[in-house]
């Protein structure tokens, strides 16, 4: 068995004991078995004392893996979606009284190192959630079909929820409890990250953009969605506005 | 002239009508299904047997043949109840989401051993 090793290298800088203490890392997981060993590694290192992930029905050995680095497991009995998934964790989280709540993905593309500066204006009170933007800080190398069916997603996003926001197809969030408190997350799969911001806008709930870099590895683009996909995610948002 | 059709489809008919009722009285469909279900079979049983009322019905309407009328009503028909079906999909699939989630946070485990809470997780 290959030894786990972190994936940034390098000394990590560790958060504050009262700090992590307020905070609540909820990573939806389906599948990752060969990366989240990694990434619950590096989040560990970073002092992180509230992780939970929630494995999603994966076939592969998700949740064994996972197992191991004394993290707060949950399973889906049946696979939901991930936006069940968060939601699922959320509501964890807030039943074992989590202050500030940081959504995390499991295929490495996050960088822990991130985290802090994602929670800040949640900390400081300056806003109730912060959305992480792959375009307002470094960008590295994102592939050109998913650039395009990004801003494509933006601009869907601004006609269909009338936010205009840099990157509306972040995994990377932060919340404090009040926001994570009102948002309802109804729908299942991936139409989940739109209703997020549909649902900030319509409770006016404050929230800032806040530069993330996310990587594209080989592993995260293969195992990533597929453009197509978000055609198909857009007919189900637009047919939950009509039936809602 | 009454064919051979006809009789076949009168006799459906009427078992169609009598399933109806006795799903009523079983209370598995509602009184708004059951009046539903016994207005389609009577139509169908009044336009085998008098072909002409749809005629009568469509140039009253305006439209040309009388299976016209009967086709756009149909369709019309069709789109609501598909409409009906994915409504109650969703909301089944929304119902099979908080169960699974109920259980997954009942049953959330800390280095293999179960984590307390202080009250049962209450699934919106």
């Amino acid at each position: 068995m290959a030894q786990e090793k972190g994936t940034q290298g390098g000394i990590h800088q560790i958060i504050h004991p009262d700090i992590a203490e307020r905070v609540f890392i909820i990573i939806p997981a389906y599948n990752e078995a060969k990366v989240i060993g990694s990434v619950l590694s590096d989040l560990n290192m970073a002092g992180w004392k509230h992780i939970v992930v929630v494995d999603d029905c994966s076939t592969d050995q998700t949740y064994d893996v996972a197992s191991r680095h004394g993290v707060y497991l949950l399973r889906h009995t049946i696979n939901r979606g991930q936006g069940a998934s968060l939601k699922t964790g959320m509501d964890f989280a807030l039943l074992h009284g989590a202050d500030i709540i940081v959504t995390f993905d499991a295929d490495g593309q996050h960088r822990v190192e991130d985290i802090p500066r994602i929670i800040r204006p949640i900390l400081s009170g300056r806003a109730d959630a912060a959305l992480g933007s792959r375009f307002l800080g470094k960008t590295s190398n994102i592939p050109f079909m998913k650039k395009i069916v990004l801003h494509i997603g933006i601009l869907f996003t601004w006609v269909f929820s009338g936010v205009l926001l840099s990157d509306t197809h972040n995994g990377f969030r932060a919340l404090s409890r009040r926001a994570a408190q009102r948002i309802n997350i109804r729908q299942d799969r991936m139409e989940h990250a739109s209703e997020i911001i549909d649902e900030i806008y319509k409770r006016r709930i404050t929230f800032v953009e806040v530069p993330v870099t996310i990587r594209y590895t080989e592993y995260s683009i293969k195992h990533g969605q597929s453009p197509l996909n978000s055609v198909a995610i857009a007919f189900r948002l637009i047919l939950q506005k009509l039936m809602h | 002239m009454i064919s051979a059709i006809h009789v076949i489809i009168f006799i459906f008919a009427l078992f169609a009508l009598s399933r109806a009722v006795l799903r009523r009285r079983e209370r598995a469909i509602s009184v708004f299904e059951f009046l539903f279900w016994m207005f389609v079979w009577t139509v169908l049983l009044v336009v085998i047997f008098i072909p002409d009322v749809t005629t009568i019905i469509s140039r009253w309407w305006g439209i040309g043949r009388g299976i016209d009328s009967i086709l756009y009503v149909s369709i019309i028909a069709l789109f609501y109840l598909i409409f009906r079906l994915y409504v109650k999909q969703d909301a089944h699939q929304q119902a099979m989401t908080k169960l699974v989630r109920y259980h997954a946070i009942a049953n959330a485990k800390k280095e293999g051993n179960p984590v307390k809470s202080s009250r049962p997780p209450r699934v919106r």
